[in-house]
């Protein structure tokens, strides 16, 4: 069952639905009841993406065409901007992308999803393995149209002793969805899998991750924070499993989510199975308002009411973004969210 | 400068003020003391404006102007200042960024110009120092993490950059040790002056002999029950407050 596969087959029968557990809160079969035709090859040239300020290899795929394969090798660093990008004639279509961080390899993986259309329904898959001693930043914007479906996928499968953070920012579509699965081996290895969503309107944002630690010695922390207003809904999926014999894992989880409007929902489901024994898990669910105290704390200080609400909403997601690595991004990730809530007011 | 009439105010339809009126002409420092669930708390808030403070008679005017009908960031920019009790803390905004914001949205409503950075760093540093406030500590979560000495220190240093017409320290003594309050104390003296009015809210005498005040008044049972100078806030710490009990009721 996945969107990939009735997009390349026009099987409407393999689209997920809300009986598919993990698809619960994102059902694509009743909302897709005819796929748009499939998505032409682009003529213009495309957007320069979010990313495009910062010193990196520019990677474009348009319309779901693009290389197969990134490959940063053995002992090396490397900066990639992987610009995802439906155009104005786009209709449906799936991409897919192989990325190998080779052993004690570091890459920087500036990802953005953008439309210039409306009602496209797309999906990218992204398997990435991760060698020995391998480092990964993967910083995530997706930016579509109101009206689109968009399901990002990614595979990652970790060496020992590596590396993995991930920052997803997600500003939602008519049904948008960041997957991340990882295969932890412990070992040494550690994965981080942040997120943020913003949405107004009628956006729906899905954020669903989930960590299978393996082998002893492996860590995972993940912070997901959300902010949904008007009409819109944001889901949260965190699932983390130790296997048995996954001893000595350390595994943290917070999702924190601010609900501003009557009519807004966030669906949140935190899932820690444990089979091994000698582990550190923590799990944190918060769902409620802005902080009536702080508000009227600034505005007796003379900050207006809407100013003062977006202080301290940009605050609340601001812990988020601390946590990017990569000084550049973290900034660009900063005026994103900032953008997100000015617009919004 | 204040002029505050007959003013009720009820908290969840329980009536807290009855009947207060109090005047305070520019240059002075007024006390307001009293015991506990006397309605002191509810003075400086109701002044402010906060959510929930619902005032149902009375009046209460700046310079002439009606405070009760603007919205609480309206009154800052017409130079109230309320020191809080308990000062907020809010996590993921540094105390410059929050004192920043502050001032430029007051100059702002006021159509004046913004401050520049390096302006508003001078002038920050000056009073930090003055106050004893560690620069660092103002680049951190505004009172996250802060002593109670350090949270009425930081409230004292935005009054300082603010530069009301009217401040309100409400209970600024409370969780101060000696040095702390001399410190807090100084820092209030400092902004003494000729057309800035002064409302201080205590329990205590003790903050009084550091800050002292032109009038003192007993509020008691939601209304003013006693005005005189300064040797009454003596008679009080000495007497305590019981015999204002009969007033009260």
């Amino acid at each position: 069952m996945s969107l990939a596969r009735a997009i390349e087959t026009g099987d409407l029968t393999q689209l997920p639905s809300r009986r598919d557990e993990d698809w619960r809160w994102t059902d694509l079969r009743g909302l897709v009841r005819v796929l748009p035709a499939p998505s032409p090859a682009a003529v213009a040239s495309p957007p320069a993406g979010p990313f495009a300020s910062l010193d990196a290899t520019q990677i474009t795929v348009v319309n779901g065409r693009g290389p197969g394969r990134l490959i940063t090798a053995a002992g090396t660093r490397q900066t990639v901007t992987l610009n995802f990008v439906a155009t104005q004639q786009a209709g449906s279509h799936a991409a897919r992308l192989a990325i190998e961080v080779q052993e004690g390899a570091d890459l920087v993986l500036l990802e953005s999803y953008e439309g210039q259309g409306a009602d496209y329904v797309v999906q990218a898959d992204l398997n990435i393995t991760l060698g020995r001693g391998a480092r990964l930043e993967r910083i995530v914007i997706a930016d579509d149209s109101p009206d689109a479906v968009s399901v990002s996928a990614a595979h990652v499968v970790l060496g020992e002793h590596a590396t993995f953070a991930q920052t997803v920012l997600a500003s939602g579509a008519k049904r948008q969805r960041l997957e991340t699965r990882v295969s932890h081996p412990g070992g040494g290895a550690s994965a981080r899998l942040d997120g943020l969503y913003l949405l107004g309107d009628r956006r729906h944002a899905d954020i669903t991750t989930v960590v299978t630690h393996a082998g002893v010695d492996g860590a995972t922390d993940q912070l997901v924070k959300g902010v949904v207003r008007d009409q819109a809904r944001g889901v949260f999926q965190g699932r983390i499993v130790v296997s048995p014999g996954a001893d000595k894992t350390d595994a943290r989880m917070g999702h924190h989510a601010l609900i501003l409007s009557d009519k807004a929902e966030v669906d949140a489901k935190p899932e820690l199975e444990i089979y091994a024994d000698d582990v550190v898990c923590a799990h944190g669910n918060t769902v409620g308002a802005l902080d009536e105290e702080a508000l009227f704390y600034a505005k007796a200080r003379g900050i207006a009411d809407a100013e003062a609400r977006a202080m301290l909403t940009q605050a609340f997601l601001d812990q988020v973004v601390d946590r990017i690595g990569h000084d550049g991004a973290r900034e660009i990730a900063r005026a994103w969210v900032a953008r997100q809530l000015g617009a919004a007011r | 400068m204040l002029s505050i009439k007959n003013l009720h105010v009820s908290v969840d339809g329980k009536s807290i003020l009855d009947g207060l009126t109090l005047d305070i002409a520019a240059g002075e420092i007024h006390a307001v003391m009293g015991p506990n669930g006397a309605g002191k708390s509810t003075l400086s808030y109701a002044l402010a404006g906060r959510p929930g403070y619902e005032v149902t008679a009375g009046s209460v005017t700046l310079d002439g102007e009606d405070l009760l009908g603007l919205e609480p960031n309206e009154r800052a920019a017409r130079g109230l200042f309320l020191s809080f009790q308990y000062p907020t803390e809010i996590p993921g905004v540094p105390a410059l960024t929050f004192v920043r914001t502050a001032l430029n949205a007051q100059h702002k409503a006021r159509g004046e110009a913004e401050v520049s950075a390096p302006d508003f760093l001078r002038l920050v540093r000056g009073k930090a120092k003055a106050l004893k406030i560690d620069f660092d500590m103002l680049k951190r979560g505004l009172n996250v993490g802060f002593s109670g000495g350090e949270k009425k220190r930081m409230e004292i240093l935005q009054m300082s950059v603010l530069s009301p017409r009217l401040a309100i320290l409400d209970e600024t003594d409370s969780g101060l040790d000696i040095d702390a309050l001399r410190i807090v104390a100084e820092g209030v003296n400092a902004m003494r002056s000729a057309d800035r009015a002064m409302l201080v809210i205590t329990h205590y005498q003790r903050l009084l002999d550091h800050i002292r005040p032109d009038r003192v008044h007993v509020l008691a049972g939601g209304r003013i029950v006693a005005s005189g100078g300064p040797e009454l806030a003596h008679d009080l710490e000495r007497e305590g407050y019981d015999k204002y009990a009969s007033l009260a009721a």
